[in-house]
């Protein structure tokens, strides 16, 4: 349903050196960069996938979005969803996706949040009994039902995000564009997101694209992820094997009668170590967790023994540092 | 159109919510054009006439130029600030709906408080119009209303245009008010008093004179302007909004966004 072909994108920036004398050089002759936002970007989203889009600042993530969503045009390349060209046909197209910038408003900021949606549905067109329809349903499971005759400026920020994810829904739309929906939310209105978002995924089969900086956004959401740096696609595929190709490091602690003697692990190394308890890291492609386990337990007595997976995190570092991005 | 009603309602009730500092802008906003009007009587008053123009029928002439320059900054303002939307980027939010981006900026911004000059203008239109020696008709009162709408449309195009640069410059340039202010405080006065090129320049490039000189001489008898179609002229006028709308266009196509 969404396909991306080839997609490159160059912006043209301003070189400009610090300092009064060449800000006004720079008014008569300007030297331009050019940095290259996408490079030959491809990939195909099915209908009612939800895909987490990731990478570092500046790599190139909100560039695609717009893209998709038919507010920049690509240099090169083609990007067709749902038989459209994003870009050439705009006003129709954009009936069919809703678009939530984290980082920026689409309610009006000094009135009650029920007059913005009203001016929404007037905006999208939609007919009154399937706004009714729509909005009650948001209302219930976003919870909005006691903020929608608060002015927007009122609003916390996680209940300004509820809004904001609601607004961008009136008009159901099949294809939902999240840029960093939980950037700056707290831990609860996070989940209330993240909930919501699965839900309306499963229960309308909306497509979800999300781009976010919160590993744990991916983790709970995403059975996918793309991941982008310095403009190209380094990573298309699941979290689990994003897991099995970069998180291959497991970390034992162990508790144990006390014992003095320093212990001797081949092929793992010492995290932490005191007469009670060692913390060990383990790359289980030079050691299996049995025979490091078998080691440990020759050398100690052992209590209670944990194994922990790397976390998303610092697999993504990983990754990060792999691909110099 | 009915969209921009809408936006026009929701943008008043958000006015509505600062409801003082509202009514103090809107009285402020008289005193603007009362006090440059003022200054027009005093010359008067020294001067007896200018190039044969009475005070009325120079009255006249700066009242539709205010009323049309007042009525456009009222309700075409999201064009004149333009540029702070491309610069804060939420002009993405407007691609993203499905309307005509021009709707939706029309009505991203509407300066209420103008009103108060509009009225003050609309004001002086209708004194000058009873006081000037001019035989009404209804092809004349035709041509006056043709001349405050075309107005209305011109400086509606030339805030289009001076919005459409900020896509390639982002920051709107200060030459556009050359001739949105500028235009305004030459046509106010009528056009004959000029040199020949600053005529020419608001007839052939920015047609000011059609809807404003031209139309304003047959009104009053003058010159040998007697053939109707002089009151037609303003329609002219209004075809100055078509190159506008296609620079728009391509202006948006041009479009880069900002970062995040």
């Amino acid at each position: 349903m969404i396909t991306v072909e080839g997609i490159s994108k160059t912006f043209l920036v301003a070189k400009r050196e610090p300092g009064l004398k060449h800000a006004v050089k720079s008014l008569f002759h300007r030297e331009y960069t050019a940095v290259e936002a996408l490079q030959d970007i491809s990939f195909l989203i099915a209908p009612g996938e939800i895909v987490g889009y990731i990478g570092p600042n500046g790599a190139g993530k909100s560039t695609t979005i717009k893209v998709m969503s038919g507010i920049l045009v690509p240099d090169r390349g083609s990007c067709t969803i749902k038989g459209f060209t994003p870009w050439l046909d705009r006003v129709n197209y954009v009936k069919h996706i809703g678009v939530v910038f984290g980082q920026r408003s689409q309610l009006w900021w000094d009135v009650p949040v029920i007059d913005s949606f009203e001016l929404l549905r007037d905006i999208y067109n939609v007919p009154q009994a399937e706004y009714k329809k729509t909005l009650t349903l948001l209302v219930e499971t976003l919870d909005l039902g006691s903020i929608m005759n608060t002015p927007v400026r009122q609003l916390s920020l996680g209940q300004r995000m509820r809004c904001e994810i609601a607004a961008s829904l009136l008009h159901s739309p099949s294809i939902l564009f999240l840029d960093e929906p939980t950037i700056g939310l707290d831990a609860v209105s996070k989940i209330a997101v993240r909930h919501f978002i699965k839900e309306i995924n499963k229960e309308k089969g909306v497509t979800v694209i999300l781009t976010t900086h919160d590993m744990n956004d991916i983790e709970a959401l995403a059975d996918r992820i793309l991941l982008i740096g310095k403009g190209t696609l380094l990573y298309d595929g699941s979290v689990s094997g994003l897991r099995s190709r970069f998180g291959t490091r497991r970390t034992i602690t162990a508790d144990y009668h006390e014992n003095t003697k320093p212990l001797e692990i081949p092929g793992a190394s010492l995290l932490s170590w005191t007469p009670e308890r060692a913390i060990i890291s383990v790359d289980t492609e030079q050691v299996m967790i049995s025979e490091a386990i078998t080691s440990l337990s020759s050398q100690v007595e052992l209590l209670d023994v944990t194994i922990d997976t790397q976390p998303i995190e610092d697999i993504i570092v990983q990754m990060y540092k792999e691909y110099e991005i | 159109m009915k969209l921009y009603f809408k936006y026009m309602l929701m943008l008043l009730r958000s006015e509505m919510q600062y409801r003082g500092s509202f009514l103090l802008m809107t009285f402020c906003q008289c005193l603007t054009p009362f006090v440059t009007f003022a200054g027009v009587y005093f010359m008067f008053e020294r001067f007896g006439e200018l190039k044969g123009w009475s005070f009325y029928e120079v009255a006249l002439c700066f009242a539709v130029t205010q009323v049309a320059f007042s009525f456009t900054e009222c309700f075409a303002r999201g064009f004149d600030v333009f540029s702070s939307l491309v610069v804060s980027g939420n002009f993405d939010r407007l691609l993203v709906r499905p309307r005509s981006t021009v709707v939706q900026v029309l009505g991203s911004r509407f300066e209420f408080a103008r009103i108060g000059r509009l009225l003050l203008s609309a004001g002086v239109l209708v004194w000058a119009a009873s006081q000037i020696e001019a035989s009404w008709t209804p092809l004349k009162v035709v041509a006056l209303v043709l001349m405050v709408v075309s107005g209305v449309v011109i400086f509606t195009g030339i805030f289009i245009l001076a919005a459409a640069i900020s896509f390639w410059t982002v920051q709107g340039l200060e030459v556009a008010n050359i001739f949105t202010d500028g235009g305004r405080e030459m046509i106010q006065y009528p056009l004959n008093i000029y040199h020949k090129w600053v005529k020419r320049f608001f007839t052939f490039i920015i047609p000011f004179a059609c809807v404003n000189y031209l139309p304003l001489l047959y009104i009053l008898g003058r010159d040998g302007a007697d053939h109707p179609l002089y009151a037609l002229l303003p329609l002219i006028g209004i075809v100055f909004i078509a190159p506008c709308l296609l620079v728009w266009r391509i202006g948006v196509r041009h479009y880069r966004s900002t970062g995040s």
